[in-house]
């Protein structure tokens, strides 16, 4: 059973719902960004997405295209990005890490050889934001010998007839793109989660985590109250810019204030009872 | 299947691309889900309106008598007579309504997206003649018209600006990365994956993720289609060489893709060297980059060895973009097309032969081959005939050319 797989089995039992953080690697700098990447368990992380920077972040908002600016700046490499999920293994081997990106950079570094390190470093799924299905087969046949869960993304323009096509190959859990819109904008209501859930229920049994717009303790609660995990990436970037100093370097506060944040996310997470539900 | 396709043979190099979008390994539809039922959607209202002659005779009519079609192929004699070697043609694209070949494209598709109940559109937009060419079309149909253009090119192409915004469009800098084409197709993305509901993505070059590739071919194809029987009509048999401008390579795939499987004629992409295909500055993605994802399809980009994309640097901004269309990249890949640079002092150079000696003032895109074109014109006899594609006029690089000049105007 993969990282992924455990975790969610272990929530379930616990009657839980997840909490995914995302930090971006090497925003600002390689050791800010792995000393959050470290301290996100202990506040509450239940699994992680760690962002790959990309020069042309095109499904990403303001927020994330500015903290993969500042990764690049900081001297992200896909080789970076692999040392600083190996180096936060060598203190956990529990949390679950997923990287989230664009082809190109994957494409760059050779998909097999980038399957085989990400395992190695201890990697367990990936996102690929610009991957649809019909180009999948890029990484489907090395993901899946390195033992690498696919994260597919399911959208409110997906019909239901393609659904099957969407989770066809798809493991770990599915992320559901809650908006139609870009990363860090609008945030969709309880009655969309509602109209939503069970469409991609009837669809899949993997879990299902909501991504895009969650920013607020109460929002991430609505979101594993539908759902079983709710990701939260730019609300704790724009935390993280907030504390930069007027060069964009981190300051004392960087780190604590991130994941003082995620503190008050997890809690609210953690707080609603999922005992019963699916 | 497409108009191309059913007029192709089996071993037709028109036939492409395959089923998944593709042209040899390049092209695709790398795009996020949210876009994916939307270009399955578009895929099938392109096929259908392919196949409905209605659709076809809509066009036709639009190309007669708004575009102002067919462009006249013109003989350059005092250019021949100058440069001393081979007949040079001119393709006068730069003769069309808004002074470029990029209507060609956009009026096939502000039909198809009428046809697709779409009420908004988004383009991106580098020298502004896409994003004119748009808010021409959206000012014709009464649509509303969102135009992304990079903060440089804002600057540098203002002129363009202000038709856009006197045309009723809302243009919109775009002030990530270098503020040029790449950075406003990034945001034209955003906006369209925002407004999926109601909007319309009028890409404006062979790229993107298919069927845009296609689309735009077949829609800019008109060009070599009227070139084949002008030239015919000229000199009574093909030309021996073809030369475009490559930037996306709307206009080179147009006047290209009907002379494909005429081995006969030598096909030549002129891409923008910049400061020089080496130096560093350059906008020639074929000759200098490697094959890649980027904006919905595989091609060949600028970019460093951990899949970055690199800026692109040409003083055209329509050719300041650091991809090109995935068709250009496998007939490079296969041989059939050539594709050369010309750096930023040839096509000025070339942008005077042109206005000095034939009374035509090309876009600096353009120029591009008109520099290539007069370099090999000289090699060739006499008796050899060059076409050259002028997809734009210049009356927008006058401030440009006038700077590098050193003149104030």
């Amino acid at each position: 059973m993969s990282r992924i797989a455990r975790r969610f089995a272990t929530l379930r039992q616990q009657g839980r719902g997840a909490l995914i953080p995302y930090v971006e690697a090497c925003d600002p700098d390689y050791d800010t960004s792995l000393a959050i990447l470290r301290g996100m368990p202990g506040a509450g992380a239940d699994l992680i997405e760690v962002g790959v920077p990309f020069s042309d972040p095109s499904a990403d908002g303001p927020t994330i295209q500015k903290a993969a600016l500042r990764g690049l700046r900081g001297g992200s490499s896909m080789k970076r990005v692999l040392e600083m999920v190996a180096a936060f293994r060598a203190g956990d081997d529990e949390t679950p890490i997923i990287l989230m990106g664009y082809t190109n950079p994957i494409e760059a570094y050779g998909p097999e050889r980038f399957c085989v390190d990400a395992k190695a470093v201890g990697v367990d799924g990936l996102i690929v934001v610009d991957m649809p299905p019909e180009e999948a087969d890029l990484l489907a046949g090395p993901a899946a010998a390195a033992g690498l869960d696919i994260i597919r993304l399911v959208a409110p323009t997906t019909p239901d007839d393609r659904l099957p096509v969407v989770f066809n190959g798809a493991s770990g859990f599915v992320y559901y793109v809650s908006i139609t819109g870009v990363t860090g904008t609008r945030t969709a209501s309880t009655d969309e989660l509602a109209h939503a859930l069970p469409r991609l229920r009837r669809a899949t049994d993997l879990p299902i985590a909501i991504g895009f717009g969650i920013r607020t303790p109460e929002l991430a609660a609505n979101a594993v109250r539908a759902a079983d995990a709710a990701v939260v990436a730019s609300a704790l970037l724009n935390t993280l810019e907030g504390t930069l100093d007027p060069d964009g370097r981190a300051t004392a506060r960087t780190v604590p204030a991130v994941l003082e944040q995620l503190r008050g996310l997890a809690d609210a997470v953690h707080a609603v009872s999922k005992t019963g539900s699916k | 299947m497409s108009a191309t396709d059913t007029q192709a043979g089996a071993n037709s190099l028109r036939s492409g691309p395959d089923g998944r979008g593709r042209f040899g390994i390049f092209g695709g539809r790398f795009v996020a889900e949210t876009l994916m039922p939307l270009l399955l959607e578009l895929d099938g209202a392109y096929k259908a309106a392919q196949a409905d002659p209605e659709f076809r005779r809509e066009l036709d009519y639009y190309l007669k008598d708004y575009v102002g079609r067919p462009s006249p192929l013109w003989f350059a004699r005092r250019m021949t007579e100058q440069l001393g070697g081979a007949k040079i043609y001119m393709k006068r694209e730069e003769l069309n309504h808004t002074g470029s070949h990029k209507l060609n494209n956009v009026m096939g598709q502000i039909l198809l997206a009428r046809r697709m109940g779409r009420t908004r559109i988004v383009a991106e937009t580098g020298a502004g003649q896409h994003g004119v060419a748009t808010a021409t079309v959206c000012a014709l149909f009464g649509m509303k018209c969102a135009i992304y253009m990079g903060a440089t090119d804002v600057e540098r192409q203002k002129p363009n600006v202000f038709r856009m915004r006197l045309l009723g469009a809302e243009v919109v800098p775009v002030t990530a990365g270098a503020g040029t084409l790449k950075d406003a197709m990034n945001e034209a993305m955003r906006d369209w994956v925002t407004n999926v509901h109601d909007t319309y993505f009028l890409v404006g070059t062979v790229a993107g993720p298919h069927p845009y590739p296609q689309m735009v071919r077949d829609f800019q194809s008109i060009i070599g289609v009227e070139t084949k029987e002008q030239i015919m009509a000229a000199e009574g048999r093909l030309p021996d060489t073809i030369v475009a401008a490559i930037g996306g390579g709307s206009n080179a795939m147009g006047i290209f893709h009907p002379f494909l499987d005429d081995p006969e004629v030598r096909l030549i992409g002129v891409e923008a060297a910049g400061c020089g295909l080496d130096s560093g500055r350059t906008a020639a993605s074929i000759e200098r980059g490697k094959p890649g994802v980027l904006h919905g399809n595989r091609t060949y980009l600028l970019q460093d060895e951990d899949g970055q994309i690199t800026e692109a640097h040409s003083i055209s901004a329509g050719l300041d973009y650091p991809g090109v269309g995935p068709e250009h990249s496998w007939l490079s890949d296969i041989g059939r097309a050539e594709y050369v640079g010309a750096t930023d002092e040839e096509a000025l150079d070339a942008f005077q032969l042109c206005t000095r000696t034939e009374g035509i003032i090309p876009a600096l895109e353009s120029a591009h081959a008109i520099a290539y074109a007069a370099k090999i014109a000289p090699e060739m006899g006499r008796d050899k005939i060059i076409v050259i594609n002028i997809s734009g006029r210049g009356d927008k690089d006058i401030f440009t050319v006038a700077e590098h000049l050193g003149v104030k105007l």
